[in-house]
């Protein structure tokens, strides 16, 4: 768990990041969202002291940061940069075993470790005695990211981590990440300036603008009640994207225009309407059914009837 | 082919010689270059981190580079005497800046994201730098090492001028002696040493980080394998040190005659003869070469060893001039003739002594000279053609060429270009051949020895006798050469032996046969 508290950076005169506090519960990824110069990398890199605060507090899992020395605060926090920053000089072992040496691993741990998590990041063992370049980018991010967690860190910063890749690899890396085990049970903060990505990854995002915080909450808080122009603004240009990918079939079950019955294929209500829409285009379908398994009922609805129900929806509010 | 043939003759016969100072040239390198790295290595990370600092400190090392390496060896002197200590901190304060810089700039040059990753992972500073930063530095590093490793191959050479050895002995040696096959003998290896290290150091600047991790080791290894010949050669002991220049080295009025007529044994070292009389006076040396009419032998209080065995043929001066030139200026042989007999021996020490040692302008100790032997006319300011006169680099040649200029502007209407300064005899030699002078002094003994190599029968039967070499050069010259010798000037500037005055008296020597007598006492 992480508490930021009356947060500040100043360079020279201004303020990078202006008083800012907020929480991160175990276990919940938090997203920073903003423009760059925004002061959500700052806010971030203060939580490992690679910046350190010019005021404010910062207590990661109940300890204050700031009393710590900072290397060995570093060795317990995992960090993935936007480029990588891999070692062109170190292998995918030598990488992976760099902050276990740190803390002083014996080798047969290091190796068991780096057994494990080469399997949980689908990479394969032949990969250990390559350098960087011989990687594409996917992998080097992987590497980056195992590097990160080798040590098992309870907190995770990641710089945007997927920055450096093209946007399919992109969408997909970030896909993969989104279902690791490994990463379910850690508290994350994640920089990142693509509204796409918060979307997906967060659990709450932070939106932040001149140092200062605007609104942080749930993507669906931040869609369908915004705390002021300026966050209804930020989203405006994916805003229908984004609402038919945070609002899910759950959320329209009630829907009057629905046919209780069953049939194939069938997809789960914890879809998003985006999902069940690509899916029907996908498979070439007319229709398709929902299963909504806490009360193990089925409904077949068409693409007309899924986006009348989500303009109703929108109208009458959740 | 013929000069091929004998070059390797030359390599063959001296090849101890040519090893030894291979190795000598290789130890004062690579020493230098450790101390460089030693020193330089470090303060190029501590401006890499205080970059405030990195301005004055490469200015610094920057403005070092720019000294003259001749000079730089001078300055050395008066701190740390003659030999290899001097030689080694010049060629360490060379080094100094393509490593400074070279550290600076590759660890300046690492990715900043990887410098942040490494942070982030929780190294400290310590390991930043020895884990991160040097390994990727490594080749910029390397280059660095490699650009000071060719510059200290070459600027070693002049290590010959100070005592300290070195390929630059046969070099100097032959450019002194016109003797084509030394100076290659000296500059083929110089030459062939820079491209090997700068070929194997430049392989392992570009090994791949894989392989570099495993042949980097190499680099140190090796510097410190080859620092350690200079200490390879072991010079025997003798109670008297002696400092030879390069050119008497490979005399046979020289060193070579010492041993064989005298069979005089002594330590010996090479040095230049613009240091050797101060080294002398300062007793880093008790023995020097020295010529009978240089104007120090007055300042330093040296006193010459007589030649008792006639192995110094005379070195009377005499003006020698293009035969073409007499034809076109006329007038030209009878101005130089004017000065024919005026200078004795102690005059010429006495000029040499203003102008080496009390730093009066040659120009200036000629024309008083002139003025006082009633022999100077105020210039004609003519302009019918113009004598070109030469001169070697030192300055009892220098003062002769002003004498000459008085002389023909007062005494002629031709006006006057003077070339002074022309390295040593062959390089003059070979400007008055090629007609880029008219006439320049010279010595007897010097067209006898090092322009005719004259065979050892010719120089055994008149080498003693002053009017004999005169005549046997002027007619050679005449015949191969179609160059003129003028009337001698007086003057005799012939080598000597030469001690401090005091420690000559203190140890009742007075030639060079007593002085190989002390030698063998026990």
């Amino acid at each position: 768990m992480i508490v930021v508290e009356h947060l500040s950076k100043h360079f020279g005169k201004t303020a990078a990041v202006d008083d800012i506090s907020f929480e991160v519960k175990e276990g919940e990824t938090l997203v920073l969202l903003g423009t760059s110069g925004c002061g959500k990398t700052t806010t971030l890199k203060m939580i490992n002291r690679l910046t350190e605060p010019s005021g404010g507090r910062i207590s990661v899992n109940g300890k204050d940061v700031l009393a710590q020395n900072p290397d060995r605060l570093r060795r317990g926090i995992g960090y993935v940069l936007q480029n990588n920053g891999l070692f062109p000089h170190y292998s995918v072992a030598e990488t992976m075993a760099i902050v276990p040496k740190l803390l002083k691993w014996g080798q047969t741990k290091i190796n068991e470790r780096t057994k494990i998590l080469l399997e949980k990041l689908h990479l394969p063992e032949s990969y250990l005695s390559l350098y960087p370049n011989e990687l594409s980018g996917g992998q080097q991010q992987r590497v980056g990211l195992a590097r990160a967690l080798m040590a098992d860190p309870p907190v995770l910063l990641m710089d945007e981590a997927f920055g450096a890749l093209d946007p399919i690899t992109r969408a997909s890396i970030r896909r993969e990440f989104k279902n690791l085990d490994e990463l379910k049970r850690k508290t994350i903060v994640m920089v990142t300036h693509d509204v796409q990505e918060a979307f997906e990854m967060a659990d709450r995002i932070c939106l932040m603008d001149a140092g200062k915080i605007k609104q942080i909450g749930t993507p669906a808080e931040l869609l369908f009640n915004p705390a002021d122009a300026f966050v209804a603004s930020f989203l405006d240009d994916q805003r229908l994207q984004l609402e038919l990918k945070t609002v899910s079939l759950n959320d329209l079950w009630d829907d009057a225009s629905f046919t209780g019955e069953k049939s194939v294929p069938e997809i789960s209500a914890a879809s998003s309407i985006w999902e069940a829409v690509s899916f029907l285009q996908k498979n070439n379908l007319k229709q398709v059914c929902i299963h909504q398994p806490k009360t193990n009922s089925w409904k077949l609805v068409n693409a007309e009837e899924l986006m009348h129900a989500f303009f109703t929806h929108k109208k009458f509010g959740s | 082919m013929n000069n091929q043939q004998s070059l390797w003759d030359f390599m063959r016969q001296e090849h101890e010689k040519l090893l030894t100072q291979t190795l000598e040239h290789l130890g004062l390198t690579f020493i230098s270059l450790l101390l460089a790295i030693v020193i330089g290595l470090p303060l190029g990370i501590w401006i890499a981190r205080k970059k405030q600092f990195a301005g004055s400190v490469l200015g610094f090392a920057g403005v070092l580079q720019t000294i003259p390496s001749i000079a730089l060896l001078g300055f050395m002197i008066p701190l740390l005497g003659i030999g290899p200590k001097p030689a080694i901190v010049a060629l360490f304060l060379y080094a100094l800046l393509p490593i400074i810089r070279n550290t600076f700039t590759g660890i300046n040059e690492v990715n900043a994201t990887v410098k942040e990753a490494a942070r982030g992972m929780g190294m400290s500073n310590w390991q930043v730098l020895f884990k991160v930063e040097l390994p990727l530095a490594m080749p910029v590093l390397l280059a660095g090492i490699r650009t000071a490793t060719v510059i200290n191959v070459g600027v070693a050479t002049l290590a010959a001028f100070i005592a300290a050895g070195g390929l630059g002995e046969f070099i100097f040696g032959g450019i002194s002696l016109n003797n084509t096959n030394m100076i290659l003998a000296g500059a083929i290896p110089a030459a062939l040493l820079a491209i090997i290290l700068d070929f194997l150091l430049s392989r392992i600047q570009h090994l791949s980080i894989k392989k570099m991790k495993v042949f980097l080791w190499l680099v140190p290894a090796g510097m410190l394998l080859l620092s350690s010949f200079y200490f390879v050669p072991i010079t025997g002991k003798s109670k008297l040190l002696a400092g030879f220049t390069p050119e008497f080295m490979g005399r046979r009025d020289g060193d070579l005659g010492l041993r064989e007529v005298y069979g005089l044994k002594i330590k010996t070292v090479v040095i230049s003869d613009a240091i050797m009389y101060k080294a002398v006076y300062e007793k880093h040396l008790d023995v020097i070469s020295g010529y009978s009419t240089d104007g120090r032998l007055k300042a330093f209080g040296l006193t010459i060893l007589e030649d008792d065995k006639h192995i110094f043929p005379p070195y009377y001066c005499a003006p020698v001039v293009r035969k073409d030139a007499l034809q076109k200026f006329p007038e030209l042989e009878k101005t130089l003739n004017l000065l024919s007999g005026t200078i004795s021996d102690s005059v010429m020490t006495d000029l040499n002594y203003k102008v080496d040692y009390l730093k009066q302008s040659p120009e200036k100790t000629a024309r008083d000279f002139l003025v006082q032997k009633k022999l100077f006319r105020p210039a004609n300011n003519g302009n019918n053609g113009t004598v070109r006169i030469g001169s070697k680099i030192f300055g009892e040649q220098y003062i002769l060429a002003a004498m000459y200029a008085d002389l023909i502007k007062g005494y002629t209407d031709y006006a006057v270009s003077t070339k002074t300064g022309l390295g040593g005899t062959k390089i003059c030699f070979d400007a008055l051949t090629n007609n880029q002078i008219d006439f320049y002094p010279e010595y007897t003994g010097t067209g006898l020895l090092v322009i005719l190599q004259a065979p050892q029968k010719v120089t055994d039967s008149i080498g003693s006798s002053k009017l004999k070499v005169y005549d046997f050069v002027k007619k050679k010259f005449e015949q191969q050469f179609a160059l003129e010798w003028l009337n001698p000037i007086g003057f005799n500037n012939a080598y000597a032996l030469m001690m401090r005055s005091k420690q000559a008296k203190a140890l009742h020597l007075k030639n060079i046969s007593d002085l190989k007598t002390y030698l063998e006492k026990e």
